[in-house]
């Protein structure tokens, strides 16, 4: 960064006017809010907290949500490394569609993303014979939870491996491929280890989100106690019960979570910064 | 020499486009297509009813007046944060910087649990608030605040690289013409930022339209009063009316891509300009 | 090895980079492919290797039609212009790759591929380098490690891609007299492209003057300077060249 020049700057007291607010917004929309959850979570001490997080229902939650994550994530990773290798090192006709579609899961409210799947398996749902002929449950169960976690997550690990393996080029893959390689041993040795935090970045964002996600889970759930609550809906479930402790105390895990993912996020972009002034 | 050229024979290619066009088909499309199918099925006289209900049209317009308000205080805020980081050096800045992801990593239950908790009469900003007779929890207030919470991310992201990108140069050269602070940042400055603004306007939203879980806790879902769209739509689904549930998010999908769409747009012209 | 092009043409979107080049490189043959800017002959050199596959015309390696061949099966060396050097690995384990990465039957064993890296690092002489990363050497340096990786597999054909282009004055004098040597030493065919006109005359057996997708000459360094094929190989040819 440049030295500030006096010729293009404004006068101290608004640069100070200006910091000041920004730090008051700051304080108040995004720090007092953080603060909120771990204060409440904690007001009735540390044994409560404790408490609420080994109550059965909360510990149910806590699987089902580690479930999720654990399937979520792998179907994740190898979509978006696979739209990382095709999109990013690759010029094709329809490429910049592709990449519009992947993103659409964002432009998608989390209502409507539950419903989607709602209208897939649902008492008249399109796909409702083909799942009762094999004899499974879908909706009001895990799987639909699984399901609409994956549609909602879906752009993550693309969306950061994309532009990441675009800007790493192509010439030390082309490397690789004159000396041998093969597209795997390539992925494995070359392109991944070199796009290494940018896809770091893109799981733990996805599990964040696969974690949190709550208005599409919300939709396919049925909310059975023990059964389907992910963590969100368990702290719904405390918060409608007026036990606003054990909620914030179940909700602070998940925040820890994204604290994580924000500090992370931090770290790559300190990384980035000092790659590219490198020789 | 021309454009950049992508290797035309490095490996894989028809593989990983292959995994990567069946997960798309599979998790994305395919289910977009079964509500794609479900609202076309809708008779005529479905969609004039639900056109007409005015309980639906009150969430349509509370879900685009909150929306917009929340979109436009966190742009207001967002251009304030934007600007602060990349220009000015300050004590906590990196700290700062990594808190503007905050409500793009937070699981929206936690973020509207704690808004209401901070925002409702007993809480710690409202009942001051409440002293002076406003009340923000349970009123369309609340959700739009609850909305500029979200859509910050959006605007302060969209805005940065923007402005990091501004040659110096031009405000040199604007200020040796004799152009004072605030006639370079109107005249010289502003234009520039426009386009990047409004494409972080634009995302910010088109996700407070279809917010859920943020809004849930903090607007109270009172019909008619504090009860937006997305809410609307969970009811519907909760009460079997899959028809107005359908018609109603078919509506709320195609707002989504229209704006979703025109933040693209914009950002194409934005990034054109800065070239 | 002996290389064959013939025929060849390639264009990108409407851009044409080559239009009908033929050429044919004996084995053991030093050959540049000399040329300004945007002249083609990148785009040759990658249509040897297998990194880009033309639009119409076919590539020969000893009288075989390896124009569908994979990049991978061709076994040609390629010295990229940037280096393309691994840059999470080490000098080692960059050198080492090629031979990492073979199919289990040809792989040789750990101790083996030692023995050829170091021996390797010793010829280009770096091998006191061995454990430093890319970004810790010199260009000159990186450009011997980029060189020492091509040749760890052993190649038929050796391409560079303007080898020197990115190094000081003193460094790329110095580093193509060592090129020369080493050429004379272990007689592989090499081709490499530059577009400086000193440097080609000085290190190879022939030339290919290309220009704007065409051949306009091929022949000794003295058979372009003393019979020059057209105005423009004259033009391009300073009077007075050293040979």
């Amino acid at each position: 960064m440049t030295a500030l020049r006096p010729a293009r700057t404004e006068p101290p007291w608004v640069r100070r006017l200006l910091v000041g607010a920004a730090l008051a917004a700051v304080a108040v929309l995004l720090v007092l809010p953080l603060a909120l959850v771990f204060a409440e979570a904690l007001k009735d001490g540390v044994p409560a907290y404790l408490a609420a997080l080994a109550e059965p229902e909360a510990l149910a939650a806590l699987k089902l949500t580690a479930l999720v994550v654990a399937v979520v994530l792998p179907v994740n990773v190898v979509a978006g490394v696979a739209a990382g290798w095709a999109l990013g090192k690759f010029d094709f006709p329809g490429k910049s569609l592709v990449v519009s579609l992947i993103d659409v899961p964002f432009a998608v409210s989390p209502v409507v993303a539950g419903m989607l799947f709602v209208l897939l398996f649902g008492r008249t749902g399109f796909l409702r014979g083909a799942v009762e002929a094999l004899g499974l449950t879908v909706l009001f169960a895990p799987p639909a939870i699984v399901l609409a976690t994956l549609f909602i997550t879906f752009p993550f690990v693309a969306r950061e491996l994309i532009p990441t393996m675009q800007s790493l080029g192509t010439e030390e893959e082309e490397a690789a491929h004159v000396l041998g390689a093969g597209f795997l041993q390539i992925l494995r040795r070359v392109a991944l280890p070199n796009a290494l935090w940018g896809l770091l970045y893109g799981l733990l964002l996805s599990t964040a989100r696969a974690a949190g996600e709550f208005g599409a889970v919300s939709v396919v759930s049925g909310h059975i106690r023990g059964q389907t609550n992910t963590l969100p809906l368990h702290v719904e479930i405390l918060y409608n019960e007026y036990r606003f402790s054990a909620a914030f105390a179940v909700a602070s895990l998940l925040t820890g979570l994204a604290l994580l993912t924000i500090v992370l996020k931090s770290v790559l972009e300190a990384r980035e910064r000092r790659g590219r002034s490198l020789p | 020499m021309t454009a950049r050229r992508r290797a035309a024979r490095l490996p894989g290619f028809g593989l990983s486009l292959g995994v990567t066009l069946t997960a798309l088909s599979l998790v994305v499309l395919v289910p977009l297509f079964a509500l794609a199918l479900s609202a076309l099925r809708l008779d005529a006289a479905t969609l004039r009813r639900t056109a007409a209900d005015p309980r639906v049209l009150a969430a349509v317009r509370l879900s685009l007046t909150t929306a917009f308000a929340g979109a436009a205080g966190a742009s207001l805020v967002g251009g304030l944060l934007a600007w602060v980081l990349v220009r000015y050096r300050f004590p906590l800045r990196r700290l700062v910087d990594a808190l503007v992801d905050l409500p793009f990593a937070l699981p929206t239950a936690i973020a509207g649990i704690a808004l209401t908790t901070l925002w409702a009469p007993t809480g710690w900003l409202g009942r001051p608030l409440a002293a002076l007779g406003v009340n923000v929890a349970f009123t369309p207030l609340g959700i739009a605040l609850a909305l500029v919470f979200l859509g910050l991310p959006f605007a302060v992201r969209t805005l940065q690289p923007v402005l990091e990108s501004l040659d110096p140069e031009v405000e040199d050269a604007a200020a040796s013409l004799g152009a004072g602070r605030r006639d370079v940042f109107l005249r010289v400055l502003l234009p520039e930022l426009v386009p990047a603004w409004l494409t972080g306007f634009t995302l910010a939203f088109a996700r407070g339209l279809g917010e859920y879980g943020s809004v849930v806790f903090i607007s109270g879902n009172l019909p008619m009063r504090t009860e937006v769209a997305p809410l609307l739509v969970m009811t519907k689904l909760e009460q079997y009316d899959y028809a107005g549930a359908t018609a109603l998010a078919a509506l709320l999908l195609v707002l989504s891509f229209v704006l979703l769409f025109a933040a693209s747009r914009l950002q194409a012209r934005s990034a054109e300009a800065g070239a | 090895m002996s290389i064959e092009v013939r025929h060849v043409t390639k264009s990108f979107g409407t851009f044409v980079a080559l239009s009908d080049v033929s050429l044919t490189v004996p084995g053991g043959e030093l050959v540049a492919l000399l040329g300004p800017s945007g002249g083609g002959k990148t785009s040759l050199l990658r249509i040897i290797a297998g990194l880009e596959a033309p639009d119409a015309g076919s590539i020969l390696f000893y009288g075989e039609d390896a124009t569908g061949r994979d990049a991978k099966e061709r076994g040609v060396g390629f010295v990229f212009q940037h280096y393309a050097l691994f840059r999470r690995m080490t000098v080692f384990e960059n050198v080492a790759f090629g031979l990492r990465v073979k199919a289990r039957a040809e792989r040789p064993g750990e101790e083996e591929i030692r023995r050829r890296v170091t021996a390797l690092l010793t010829l280009v002489g770096v091998d006191w380098l061995h454990d430093r990363r890319p970004a810790e050497l010199s260009g000159g340096q990186r450009q011997r490690v980029a060189l020492a990786r091509a040749l760890a597999v052993e190649p038929k054909l050796l391409l560079l891609d303007e080898p020197f282009g990115s190094l000081d004055a003193k460094v790329r004098l110095e580093l193509r007299r060592w090129l020369r040597r080493l050429h004379d030493e272990i007689r592989l065919t090499s081709v490499f492209v530059t577009h400086d006109q000193e440097e080609a005359f000085e290190v190879a057996d022939r030339v290919v003057l290309l220009n704007a997708g065409r051949i306009e000459q091929i022949g000794t360094p003295r058979e372009l300077i003393e019979e020059p094929a057209s105005d423009f190989v004259r033009d391009f040819v300073r009077p007075g060249a050293q040979l």
